[in-house]
């Protein structure tokens, strides 16, 4: 296979909120779904941050300014799978995650609710290991015959990773149903897009392995839906996997503990300030009377009540038992495993 | 019933178990077309397919982490690690992901995923292909490690590691590939895994040993018992962790002695977990202190000096002697 480095960055909606291409096929239904994840995607993220700074949570990693990336999980099906890491919650919640599973894996919970039955495995902690889980779980589909496809998110220090290297090879070579999508939100923590790669975009990795690589304004989420799927419809065909690039910006810190004002400048933050992505939906949502000014606030009056509700349930979620420790390393613990239980919580 | 060698009763249950479960397949680097370096994956592409038997890149880190997610899926991957040495280079995929994410999610998702790979010294193979990986595999908690000691064994433990919900790293030692034959059954049988095996029933000394080693410490055990007129309990641990912990304390606790045999290093091994093991739960029946008789804490050498420092029949029975003194 033979691919060009791409030249184009696809963009549906400019920073302003001006149509500059055509937009994906959505119902306005689809259109306010997407809006609500986004919306709910950035309270949610503040609200973790808050609840981290209370003493209520673990470690977290805001996404705000990435809430674009809904559109990687809009074009999926249930049974289609997406694996990605801690910095892609909303496109979990669009995938169908409820977003206490979340609160629970960040404040040290065992992470249930990532599904076989959503297509969804726990965020993926080690930088890039998940992006070959995601091609073995693409090769297991086209085995077994069906047009389901299976995506892989990582963000940009990702790709220097050789598991993103050979997660790509393997696809390629065996041309899985396969979506590698990286959110290049231009930091690795405080490591500048500039260290990882000497390439101007990440997207040329795709031809370099025989795999056709789209850039992407990140911050875009029509833009992010429509090329997502295309590349999914590609993958359905038996047409081989894709590259995704987003080119997007990390507003907050990397995580809880980070201070991103050590590494980058006030006016860098404010020239993607200026590019926010659910500013500029909500632009286009309004002009195209997909959504009014009355139902945009009801809308977010419906996720702040959300979001209220599930911080109640998340308070009322108790911890797990300790026992647990125990029980989830094999299917059936062996002997040696339940005497160590014994010997740390009491002869039952 | 026909006479085997390890690799034809490991060729046999990979065959019988794609036969009988479509989920499972089996890939690596030369294990389709060329049937493998060692010949194990022999004809089973030509029979069943490249649908199911297949060549992949050569990238260790890319076969067991797309084995994991074919796993997580719902498949039964058999990856093959060329020589066990090799998989270094996937150990972030096998400790920090297929061994853990079982735990990770509360139980939800599962690995069944089987490794196997060659290992073993005594056939002058160049560096990293001879040396034993148990030990760091032991400690990925979340993974079984498994070691057969000889056809018989290879094919029942494999069904069994196939067949587990939980991934096995199943290390096959190169020197058994073809030195022995022994009866093997043709229909599918399962060893359980995490029981070890009394091999031969003793009174006067535990000696404790898995993989090649295993006949090696037989040997010695023979000589010693027919020279010096005692009788000793020998022990193939087969899976090597989790350790089963009843067998060893049940018999050391009757024989007051034990020896440990590995070809691994000696610092922070199996062997150190077996006497870690004796001390806690048999110390009282001790009469003298547990011995190791392993290889000694250098890289695995080269092998034109290899064969100095792998344990052989004579280091044992100088080692049983010692640990069978009044």
């Amino acid at each position: 296979m033979a691919y060009p480095f791409p030249t184009e960055i696809h963009r549906v909606v400019d920073p302003e909120g001006n149509l500059v291409g055509d937009p994906p096929e959505l119902s306005p239904e689809q259109h306010r779904k997407l809006y609500y994840w986004m919306v709910f995607g950035r309270m949610w993220s503040e609200r973790m941050v808050a609840l981290q700074r209370q003493g209520r949570m673990g470690t977290f990693a805001p996404h705000v300014g990435q809430e674009a990336q809904a559109g990687i999980a809009s074009p999926l099906r249930q049974d289609d799978w997406l694996l990605g890491t801690y910095r892609e919650c909303i496109a979990y919640f669009v995938k169908g995650l409820s977003p206490l599973a979340p609160m629970a894996t960040h404040r040290g919970y065992f992470s249930r609710g990532y599904t076989r039955e959503l297509g969804l495995v726990p965020l993926q902690i080690v930088i890039g290991n998940q992006m070959l889980h995601a091609v073995g779980v693409a090769m297991a589909m086209q085995y077994e015959g069906t047009d389901r496809v299976a995506v892989g998110v990582c963000g940009d220090g990702a790709t220097s990773q050789g598991d993103f290297h050979e997660a790509l090879n393997f696809a390629a070579v065996f041309q899985a149903p396969f979506i590698a999508v990286v959110q290049n939100n231009q930091y690795a923590i405080s490591v500048p897009r500039q260290r990882q790669a000497a390439v101007e975009y990440l997207a040329y990795r795709g031809p370099a392995f025989g795999i056709p690589g789209y850039i992407v304004d990140g911050n875009d989420v029509l833009a992010v839906h429509k090329v997502v799927q295309e590349c999914v419809e590609r993958a359905r065909a038996g047409e081989g996997p894709s590259l995704v690039e987003l080119l997007t910006y990390r507003m907050g810190a990397h995580t809880t503990a980070d201070d991103p004002t050590k590494y980058r400048s006030d006016e860098e933050v404010a020239h993607w300030q200026a590019r926010d992505p659910i500013k500029r939906y909500r632009i286009f949502l309004l002009r195209q009377e997909i959504l009014s000014n009355e139902e945009d606030e009801a809308l977010h009056e419906q996720a702040t009540a959300d979001l209220q509700r599930c911080v109640e349930e998340f308070e009322a979620m108790p911890p797990p038992r300790p026992e647990e420790i125990f029980e989830h390393v094999f299917e059936t613990p062996p002997p040696n495993l339940l005497r160590q239980r014994d010997e740390i919580l009491g002869t039952p | 019933m026909p006479k085997w060698t390890m690799v034809q009763a490991i060729n046999q249950a990979l065959a019988l178990e794609l036969e009988q479960d479509r989920r499972v397949r089996i890939f690596g680097e030369d294990v389709g077309r060329n049937g493998g370096v060692f010949r194990v994956t022999d004809g089973l592409q030509e029979r069943f397919g490249e649908d199911r038997v297949f060549d992949t890149p050569l990238a260790e880190a890319g076969i067991i982490g797309v084995a994991v997610g074919m796993a997580l899926y719902g498949l039964r991957p058999v990856a093959e690690i060329q020589f066990a040495g090799f998989a270094h280079l996937a150990f972030h995929q096998v400790a920090a992901q297929a061994a853990r994410l079982r735990y990770r999610s509360g139980g939800e998702h599962h690995v069944p995923l089987v490794i196997r790979a060659p290992f073993g010294g005594g056939v002058r193979t160049p560096e990293l292909h001879s040396d034993s990986v148990e030990a760091f595999y032991a400690h990925a908690e979340g993974i079984k490690v498994v070691i057969p000691s000889g056809p018989y064994e290879a094919k029942g433990l494999l069904h069994a590691a196939i067949q587990d919900p939980d991934p096995v790293f199943f290390l096959e030692h190169m020197k058994l590939y073809r030195s022995l034959r022994e009866e093997v059954p043709e229909e599918r049988y399962t060893i359980p895994l995490m029981e070890a095996r009394v091999v031969q029933p003793g009174n006067d000394l535990t000696a404790i040993a898995y993989g090649a080693l295993l006949h090696t410490t037989l040997a010695a055990a023979r000589q010693v018992e027919k020279e010096d007129g005692v009788s000793i309990e020998v022990i193939d641990l087969r899976t090597v962790h989790p350790l089963d912990e009843e067998t060893v304390v049940a018999s050391v606790n009757r024989t007051g002695r034990a020896l440990v045999v590995h070809e691994d290093s000696r610092a922070a091994s199996i062997a150190a977990e077996v006497i870690a093991v004796i001390n806690e739960r048999a110390l009282y029946a001790l009469l003298k202190p547990v011995r190791r008789v392993t290889c000694p804490d250098t890289p695995f050498p080269l092998p034109a000096v290899e064969d100095v420092i792998v344990p052989h029949q004579e280091r044992i029975v100088r080692a049983l002697r010692e640990t069978l003194e009044p």
